[in-house]
């Protein structure tokens, strides 16, 4: 018999939304991310029924506590260091203090706590060529071989999707069925990879998502001339509801401002 | 562009997918007798199956849970394994000792590397802790575990099936596939990452990878 404690988002339950199926509540995700998703129309407050019974062990192995939600928070972590800066030195050796304390601020969301902490992992921003210069690696005393110079690599954005399928074209989002089925949900873990392109100044989370997901955006022409465009998290055409973890006006700028921002909302 | 990734450690989509199809025809070829076959399965975008993305999956791998009887061979078995048994293994221990394990290897974007997804059930159809999966693991994987840096098992969502699965860390994957790979010329490098790279992630969950794997045809 689990207790849930709501504080503590590792113990999963099932609620009813306007639908009368169960959906699973997915632990690991983000509860805003969550609601985003599973709420077409937002209700406030978001009624949950909790399930003390008849916890569905064949599809969802029991949750071990709050470490292996931390453990999981610390991996995303170490992955997005791995994709922006090409290793994840900078997490694995961040200090035991620095470690608790960043989860500390994650799970109190303490924004201010977290910035002072993950400033210093350097993840971002980019450079004006949004390229990663990697330092070269430390020469062994004594060894002979000349030091092989940093390595330049075009950067990387992590980003994650969790893409609701709609079926069918709607005017408003609010019209939309309620999720049913966690299966209808899909995720991707993809980095983008941020390319100086003639024509274009800055990349938009709306050129990533059309990188990213090329069978939603169908017949737009990946390559504009033009110059900056609005950042969009629901492209007007296609008929489905993608929903990214950050999907602010804050991306306008992705190359220099929203790495670490697309890590907080990623991470928190 | 990755057409030499591999001298780095890692690989490019394209050669996952080549490399994890010469696998599974390979595997089929040797006729692994404690194993089921390794299959290929495609990623299904919008209902339709990808004709560029996919996993492969290796399912139904049977575990006598640790202190349960021993098993009992039929007489037509060369090498009694105590660890993993085929489904042709005549077995003396009750339905509740044996438990099923799913192995799916898929390609990470973040790290250019395959990695290795994996679960196990009861005979129930409840799904193992982690803890109970540690059990089935023996001794040297369960050290390995515990020692290394490389092999940490964690609790990650499946990118394909909506679900969260276990699985082996990635990120020193492709220090050390560089140290494996370092002999081998570019063109074998991208053919044999997998099998190569099975030696070591098999290791740690307990797959008894067969030396044949290794032969060349």
């Amino acid at each position: 018999m689990t207790l849930l404690n709501l504080e503590n988002p590792c113990y999963s339950c099932r609620f009813f939304a306007d639908s009368p199926f169960y959906v699973r509540i997915v632990r690991y995700i983000p509860i805003g991310v969550l609601f985003d998703l599973l709420c077409a129309d937002p209700e406030r407050p978001w009624n949950l029924t909790v399930h003390f019974r008849g916890y569905p062990a064949d599809i969802l192995s029991p949750c071990e506590g709050e470490d292996s939600v931390k453990w999981n928070y610390n991996n995303s972590l170490k992955e997005a260091a791995f994709i922006i800066t090409g290793n994840s030195k900078n997490v694995m050796n961040m200090s035991q203090a620095d470690q608790l304390a960043m989860w500390e601020s994650v799970r109190k969301g303490d924004l201010n706590s977290y910035m002072n902490i993950s400033t210093k992992l350097k993840l971002g921003p980019f450079e004006e060529d949004f390229l990663v210069r990697t330092s070269s690696l430390g020469s062994r005393q004594g060894s002979d071989e000349p030091e092989s110079p940093g390595s330049v690599k075009p950067c990387r954005v992590p980003v994650r999707l969790y893409v609701r399928r709609v079926q069918e074209d709607l005017e408003y989002l609010e019209d939309a069925i309620p999720v049913s089925d966690w299966e209808s949900v899909s995720y991707i873990n993809r980095p983008f990879e941020i390319r100086k392109e003639e024509g274009r100044r800055i990349t938009t989370l709306e050129h990533a998502l059309e990188t990213l997901l090329p069978e939603f955006f169908g017949s737009k022409p990946t390559a504009r001339a033009a110059g900056p465009e609005p950042a969009a998290a629901t492209p007007d055409s296609a008929p489905d509801d993608s929903d990214t973890t950050p999907g602010t006006p804050r991306d306008r700028e992705p190359a220099s401002a929203s790495p670490q921002e697309m890590d907080v909302a990623k991470r928190a | 562009m990755g057409s030499s990734s591999a001298c780095d450690g890692t690989l490019s989509l394209d050669e996952f997918n080549a490399s994890a199809k010469a696998l599974v025809t390979k595997w089929r070829g040797i006729d692994v007798d404690a194993l089921p076959d390794w299959e290929w399965r495609p990623c299904r975008k919008m209902g339709v199956p990808s004709e560029t993305e996919g996993f492969v999956a290796l399912e139904g791998v049977y575990r006598i849970r640790a202190g349960s009887q021993q098993i009992e061979e039929s007489s037509d078995d060369p090498v009694p394994d105590d660890d993993v048994v085929g489904h042709d293994t005549s077995v003396q221990s009750s339905r509740d000792n044996v438990h099923l394990y799913d192995f799916h290897i898929v390609y990470s974007f973040s790290y250019k590397v395959p990695v290795l997804y994996f679960q196990g059930l009861q005979a129930g159809g409840q799904l193992l802790t982690l803890d109970e999966i540690k059990k089935d693991l023996p001794p040297h994987s369960l050290q390995l575990l515990n020692e290394s840096k490389w092999t940490f098992i964690t609790r990650e969502e499946h990118p394909h099936l909506s679900r969260p699965w276990f699985t082996l860390h990635p990120c020193g994957t492709s220090d050390w596939m560089k140290l494996l790979l370092h002999k081998l010329g570019d063109k074998d490098r991208s053919l044999q990452y997998l099998p190569a790279w099975l030696s070591v992630a098999g290791q740690a969950v307990g797959l008894k990878i067969p030396l044949k794997l290794y032969c060349s045809s």
